[in-house]
This record gives C-alpha cells, structure tokens and sequence, in this order.
C-alpha cells in the first residue's frame, strides 16, 4: 500500500507547532503534523501521549494554546466547531456520542440534512421533512454501507456495540467531509467487528481522507499509508509504516513491547 | 423520546378537543353557566403560554426559568401603548410580540452561552430583573399594574363580548397549535430536538447550534408576549404578578403535568392545572399542599406528565 | 456625604455576607451533586419562623438561634435523605419541578402555622441602642451581624480549604466520579454538606430577621440573589459565593443609597426620582450580565 504515497501529494492538513497545556502539564508540546490528500493516515502512540487532545484541537471542541493549523488553503485557528464542518473536517468519537434516542435512521438524515452546500440551512419551519426524500434516499444508501440498512428503525440505543461503533463512523462520514478524524473507531470492538470495522475503513478508501487514531497495531498496519508516531504531545517520526517499524527511536520510545 | 409525531390517535383527539372547544360557548349558554366563558379564554391564553414555553423547554431542550418576563411584558405593551392612544389590536398586539420577541434575543444572546444549572438561574435572575425595573416604574403603576380601559379593537369583531374574544383565542390558539405541530416535523424543529437530545454531536456535524436554540428561545418569547397581549385583555390589568417569578414555574408545571415535547401537552396542563385551582380554592385555603404534592408525585412517578400516563402523550421510553 | 457612603458601605458589607451563608451551601449542592435545589430558600424561611418561635418560647434570641439552626439542618437531611438524593441522577427540569413543589409546600405549611401575616422578632434588648464608630452612630445589631458574618465565612473557609472534609468537598465540587473512585462517601458526604448548608440558612434567617420582615415568600426573593452570586462567583466555589456575595451586598446596598442623588445632579429630579430606583434595583443584574459576557463560568469555576 505504500506505493499509494508520494511526495508530491497534496497537502490536505497541515498542522504546524501546536500546544496545548492543561495547568503545568503539556498535552501537546509544539506537535507537527502533515497529512496528504487521499491518504490513510494513522496516528499512534502511547495512552497520554496527546492524539485525542488533537483530535479535540483539531475538531474545534478545544483551543489551543499556540501553533497553526491550515486545512485546505484555510485557516482553522479561531474557527468554531461548526465551520470547520462545513469547510469538510468530520469526526468521530472515541466514546460513542450518537443520539441515542432516535431511530438509527433519523440519526444518519439529520446528519446528512445538515450539509447546508447541498440543502440550504435547515432554518425552515413549515415544510414537513418527510418530503425531503433525496436527504432520506441519501441516508438509506449510507446505512446500506455501513452495513445498517436492516437496522434503520431500531433506536441507536438498541443497536449492539459494534453496530454503535458503525454508525458513529456513519454520521461523520454523512457530512461528506474532505478529512475525517477517526478517534479509536475499533474500541472496545471483538475481533469479528474490529474485522468489519477494517473492512469499511478499507471501502472509504480513496473518497475520503482519514486520520486514524487506533491502539489496534495489526489494523494500524493493514490499514495505513502512512504512521506518525506522537510521544509526550510531540510527533516523533511520520513516514511509511515499514520505516516507521524499523525506526530505532519508535521502537525505544514505543513499539518495543508491541510488536 | 425520539422526534415528536403526530400519531392518528392524536390528531383525532385533537380534532375531538377542538370540536367541543368551539361548541362550549353554546353548551355553557344551555345550561345557563355562560360566565364560564371568560375563564375558558383565561384558560387557552394560559393554554397558549404554556405552550410557547414547551417550545423552548419540551422541543428546544432549553430549561428557561424565566418565561414569565415575556409573558407578562407582552401584557404591559398593550397596556402602556393603550394609555398613549393606541387601541388597535392591529397595532398593539404585533408590537407586545415584538418587544417580547427583543427581550428573548437579549436575554438568549446572554444565557445561552451558558448550560445546565448556570442557564436556569441566569433565565430565573433576568426575568427578575425584569421584574424589578417594572414595579419599580410608577409610571407604569408600581406594585398596582397598569389598568387597560377597554379591550383592544379588533376590526370587525367586538372584544368587549365575551363570546366574540373567546373566539378570537381559541383561533389564535389552534394556529399556533398547527403551526408548532408543523414546525416540529420541519427541518427545524428536527434541528431543535436533536440538539435537545445530543448538543455537542449537532455541534460536530456541522450545526451552528447557539443560532438555532437561539431562534428557538425568541420565537418561544414571542408566542408569549402574544399570550400576555392577549391576557391583559382578558382580565383589564397589566399585573406585575404576570412577571413574577411564580409565574414562570407555574408556566413550568403545567407543561411537565401536560407532558414535555408533545404539542398538546401545553394545553392539557393549562387546562388541568387551572380546572384543578378553580376547584380546590372553594375546598381549602390551604389547596397549594395539594399541589405540591401531586406535583412531586408526578415528577418522581409519571415523568411524562398525565398524558404520557394515559397513553396520550409522547411514546414510553 | 463620606459619612453616609460608609454607613451604607457597612449595610452593604452585612447583606453581603448574610448572603454569602445562603450561596455558601447552595453553590456546593449544584457543584457536587450539579443539582438545581430552589427550596433552600425555603430553609431560610424556615430558620427565621424556628427563631422566632424557639425565641419567644425561651425568651432567649441565642437559645432561639440555635435551636433553629439545629432543627433546620434536621430539616434539611431529612429532605435530602427522603427526596433530593432520587432526584440527583434525573434532569434538571426534573429538579426544577420537584424543588418548586417543595416551596409551595414549605410555604403553606408555614401559612398554616403561623398565619399568612408576617411573624415579629425583636433585636435583642441589649443590642437594640447604636454605637459610635468614628464620627456617626451605628446599630449595634448589626455589627453583630457583620461579625458573626465574618467570623462564619471565616471559619467556612478555613474548613474547606484546611482541613481533610474540606478536601473532600472540594474534589467533590469538581470532578464527583473521581471523588467516588477514590472511595469517599459522596452521598454521607452530601448530606452532611446539605444538612451544614441548611443550619447557614437558619442562622442567616435568623440574623436578618428582626431586620427584614419574617413572612412568607421571604426565602424566595433572598434565593434569587443567592444565584445571582452563585452565576457570578462560579459553581461549586466557596472563595467564588464570598466575592459575589460582597460585590452583590456592595452593589446593591450602595446603589439603592446613591444612585437617585447622583442622577439628579444631571437629570430633572422628577426623573431621576422615578429613574434612580429602577435603576438601582436592576444594578446587580447588570452587574450579572457583564460578568457572564466576560467570564461564562463566574469568576473562580471550581469545574475546569
């Protein structure tokens, strides 16, 4: 899969420098990080060592402290939540945070109705939704890929947890988004839907950008083009995984047990 | 609780309450009760208070502990702009929406930056505030209110004749009804109840929430300075009563008795509540116990206020 | 004009910190428990009325005080014990609902017992006459009030921020589920702070009893002021309730004394007759809003 990378690839994101600190403690410490376009890019490292404090800066739920960070062409510093949204940076959530509920279906078309390029803003208050069918039409057929579409009237709450870790991925994928920030998307998964989990993350390849944060090594390097390794809220190293695997100072810093 | 729909059951239950709603004029004049006309008007004025409150707290998720302010401010426009001449419902009552409408953006700008418990106290402080600054105006009359003269005219129609503004509300009243029974099926209104359900998640799929809770609250302000407008027409005082404190939890009790997020529940717990407060004033002084207590039961026992207890409101969870 | 600001200083100073023993208890219940609980004004009602009562029965004010304030902290774990702790994992509407049924119990129950006029107490005899502090003549009550204010709030903060109980008040009013992990008591500990909370209550409805009327509905418009200082001074912060104590006390206190007289150094004075009180009774709540503009989380959020 490595022959998918090459140095003259776009630049989707590009994050230059950021901190973060909580009271003394530094959760990022001038990180660096540079992500291609159509790439599946993974994010490792230890428990601590700052990849979802990331995840968070990267999103918008957190400020940072210093630093830039660049998305296609645009600033995202000072941008709230909402905008970057739109600009096309999607995420999921390590915790699963659905709408636990609402029917599995009416979580995929409110995600999917609030792409505002492609249906206006959702500040319209008299026709009833349910004639909104290519909003419905859409939600049907992402449920049918991520292998929901026996599911659509269940309540979210009722689904089991591999199936939550699904349509998790689903409502971020469902803004259409140029990058998605994937936060651990096989915790807690058995062996059965981590595999199936691999197997869509595999499907989306190439339509979508993905930042993987996972702990799961043997998916990390199935899945990914390229690994940066984050150690103390620094990247230590960022490159192809048989380098990264080979990388002295990785294998002391980290894998050393792992692999 | 998933998005509110209107399920058949429903829709003919409100089309039955409806149809005895307009008939009860003629039904309270057979048997020789007609001055129960007038509390019935009280009733849907309460009925259309709580329900623009449900909006905000039953679809919007936004526990506002001061809806009183618009409620009553409403009430003190008509008045205030009756002791300068202006008469006309055509006027009064779109500026008593208005201005009730501005107070909710002022007030939504500040408080919705805050949640949780921060939000209802800060709702609960500035509808106080509101509170204070008007009992402390004499112009306005101080503790005494403000007494309207005549009702508002209102084209054609005759207010003065009970019947006549009875009509009127019930029909401003079964608007409003449609329409939030329209808004919550809307893009909106799906907007709204999800944030209700999960805020931080419509935040990450793109929602600008703080702008949509926002429209939200201010539509919820003006639908009750429409019912103040309304109420000081029924009763002839702008009362600073309407913009107590008290006020505002009663607003509250009723929508939990009638049931949070369903379209009826304003009007079944305005018209519970009262029906009951007519009733129990005659048998003890002392009836708030009774109240108190039933309200405790309800909340700890029957979450979905008695419409959900008798199937009628939102489904179980 | 300097004597007058001073007297009013001082008044100011009293409110403050008669409001701080209500905050007190009450920003720690929404901080540990992130419960909404409208009745406490409802025990501060109930202190006062207790006073009056245990007072005249005993014919001592210090007897009348501490038997109230020990029958209401009764009072209030018995409330906690019975009701609160079922409502600590619902909604906030939930709290809200239940709360407010509370005070509408609380205050007929009171009507019941001791009619719906207001109940008399009487500065005690040897208190009643003033004392010359500086150049002008004080009420010697309420001195005692400040003193015991700040002898209280003093001995408040020294519990919670010195000793092991306070520790855990305050790791509970900031992170409840590590407090629990670390395998402290949340709930005995809760009860003991809602029951301490409570006896505050009495002793501030006592203290400012014969001052202000003991009626019903007094607990109501002191509990409003109490979130007004809670939203300023942050959730869960004692240091938080003692500044937005002062500044609402301060506020206030000064406001209602000076405002009118300065308006109508520049206004019609039938203006600034009609103007000034309004304007004073809405000082705090501007006060309110420009903290929140600044600061959404009050000055010293205990939850980071």
């Amino acid at each position: 899969m490595s022959e998918r990378t090459n140095d003259s690839a776009a630049t989707l994101l590009e994050v230059r420098a950021v901190s973060k600190h909580f009271g003394g403690i530094y959760a990022l410490n001038a990180a660096s990080l540079a992500i291609r376009a159509d790439e599946v890019h993974a994010l490792i490292g230890p428990n601590g060592a700052g990849k979802t404090t990331l995840i968070h800066a990267l999103s918008g739920a957190l400020a940072l402290d210093a630093g830039q960070v660049v998305f296609a062409g645009d600033d995202l510093i000072g941008r709230p939540m909402h905008e970057r949204v739109a600009l096309g940076l999607a995420r999921s959530y390590q915790i699963t945070n659905v709408f636990s509920r609402l029917s599995v279906l009416d979580n995929v078309t409110i995600a999917v109705q609030g792409r505002v390029r492609d249906w206006g803003s959702s500040f319209s208050f008299w026709k009833p939704f349910a004639l909104d069918s290519a909003i419905i039409d859409e939600a049907h057929a992402l449920l049918a890929e991520v292998s929901l579409g026996d599911f659509a009237m269940r309540r979210a709450a009722q689904l089991s947890h591999g199936q939550q870790r699904c349509l998790e991925v689903a409502l971020a994928l469902a803004t259409r988004p140029k990058l998605v920030l994937l936060d651990e998307p096989m915790a807690g998964m058995g062996p059965d839907e981590s595999a199936r989990m691999v197997d869509l993350i595999e499907s989306l390849r190439g339509s979508v950008t993905m930042l993987l944060v996972e702990h799961d090594m043997d998916a990390v390097f199935r899945l990914a083009d390229r690994i940066s390794v984050m150690v103390a809220g620094r990247v230590i190293a960022s490159d192809e995984p048989d380098v990264i695997r080979a990388d002295p100072e990785v294998r002391r810093a980290y894998l050393g047990d792992e692999i | 609780m998933g998005f509110y729909t209107t399920s058949t059951p429903r829709r003919i239950a409100a089309i039955a309450l409806l149809a005895v709603l307009v008939g009860l004029p003629w039904m309270l004049q057979a048997i020789d009760q007609s001055f129960y006309v007038s509390l019935a008007s009280r009733m849907l004025i309460f009925a259309l208070a709580a329900t623009s409150l449900n909006l905000v707290i039953g679809f919007g998720g936004m526990v506002s502990f001061g809806h009183a302010a618009y409620f009553g401010i409403g009430a003190y426009c008509v008045a205030i702009l009756a002791e300068g001449g202006i008469v006309s419902a055509a006027y009064a009552w779109p500026v008593a929406i208005a201005v009730a409408a501005l107070l909710a953006l002022f007030i939504g700008i500040l408080s919705l930056r805050t949640r949780g418990v921060y939000f209802i106290m800060i709702t609960l402080a500035f509808a106080q505030m509101v509170f204070y600054l008007v009992v402390s105006l004499k112009t306005w009359g101080g503790d005494d209110g403000l007494s309207l003269g005549h009702r508002s005219s209102f084209g054609a129609f005759d207010l003065k004749d009970d019947t006549t503004f009875y009509f009127v509300v019930l029909a401003l009243l079964a608007f409003v009804l449609m329409a939030l029974d329209r808004v919550a099926h809307s893009r909106f209104g799906r907007v709204i109840q999800s944030i209700r359900e999960n805020e931080t998640r419509m935040e990450a799929l793109g929602y600008p929430v703080f702008s949509y809770k926002l429209v939200c609250f201010v539509i919820g302000g003006a639908l009750a300075g429409l019912a103040g407008a309304l109420l000081v027409n029924q009763t002839g005082l702008a009362s600073p009563n309407l913009l107590h404190w008290m006020q505002s939890g009663t607003l509250m009790v009723m929508i939990v008795i009638g049931g949070v997020g369903s379209v009826m529940g304003g009007v079944v717990g305005a018209v519970l509540l009262m029906s009951c407060e007519e009733a129990f004033v005659e048998i003890s002084p002392h009836w708030q116990i009774g109240l108190g207590l039933v309200l405790l039961a309800v909340v700890l026992w029957a979450p979905l206020g008695i419409a959900g207890l008798v199937g009628w409101g939102r489904e179980r969870e | 004009m300097t004597q007058l600001i001073l007297e009013q200083a001082l008044n100011g100073l009293q409110f403050g910190l008669m409001l701080f023993l209500l905050a007190a208890g009450l920003t720690l219940v929404f901080g540990i428990m992130d419960m909404i609980n409208l009745a406490h004004g409802s025990l501060y009602m109930a202190g006062a009325y207790l006073t009056a009562a245990a007072t005249q029965a005993s014919g001592s004010f210090m007897v009348g005080i501490a038997t109230a304030m020990l029958a209401t902290a009764v009072l209030g774990a018995l409330v906690e014990v019975t009701l609160l702790r079922r409502l600590y994992a619902r909604n906030h509407l939930a709290q809200v609902l239940a709360t407010f049924a509370l005070i509408l119990i609380a205050n007929e129950v009171v009507r019941m017992i001791w009619g719906a006029q207001p109940v008399l107490l009487n500065t005690p005899e040897e208190l009643a006459g003033p004392v010359r502090i500086g150049g002008f003549l004080y009420p010697a009550y309420r001195l005692l009030i400040i003193a015991v204010g700040a002898l209280v709030a003093g001995l408040l903060y020294l519990l919670v921020s010195r000793t092991r109980v306070g520790m855990w008040v305050r790791a509970g009013a900031s992170n409840r589920e590590m407090t629990e992990a670390l395998g402290i008591n949340v709930r005995l500990l809760f009860t003991a702070v809602f029951a301490a909370g409570a006896a505050l209550c009495a002793l501030a409805g006592a203290m400012l009893g014969p001052l202000l009327a003991v009626q019903v509905g007094m607990g109501e418009s002191i509990l409003i002021l109490a979130f007004v200082v809670i939203v300023i001074g942050g959730i869960g912060s004692i240091r938080g309730a003692l500044v937005g104590s002062l500044l609402v006390g301060l506020v206030d206190t000064l406001g209602r004394a000076a405002l009118p007289s300065l308006l109508r150094t520049f206004l019609s004075s039938e203006i600034a007759s009609n103007l000034g009180p309004a304007l004073a009774s809405v000082l705090i709540y501007v006060l309110m809003a420009s903290i929140l503009v600044w600061r959404p989380e009050g000055l010293f959020p205990a939850r980071s």
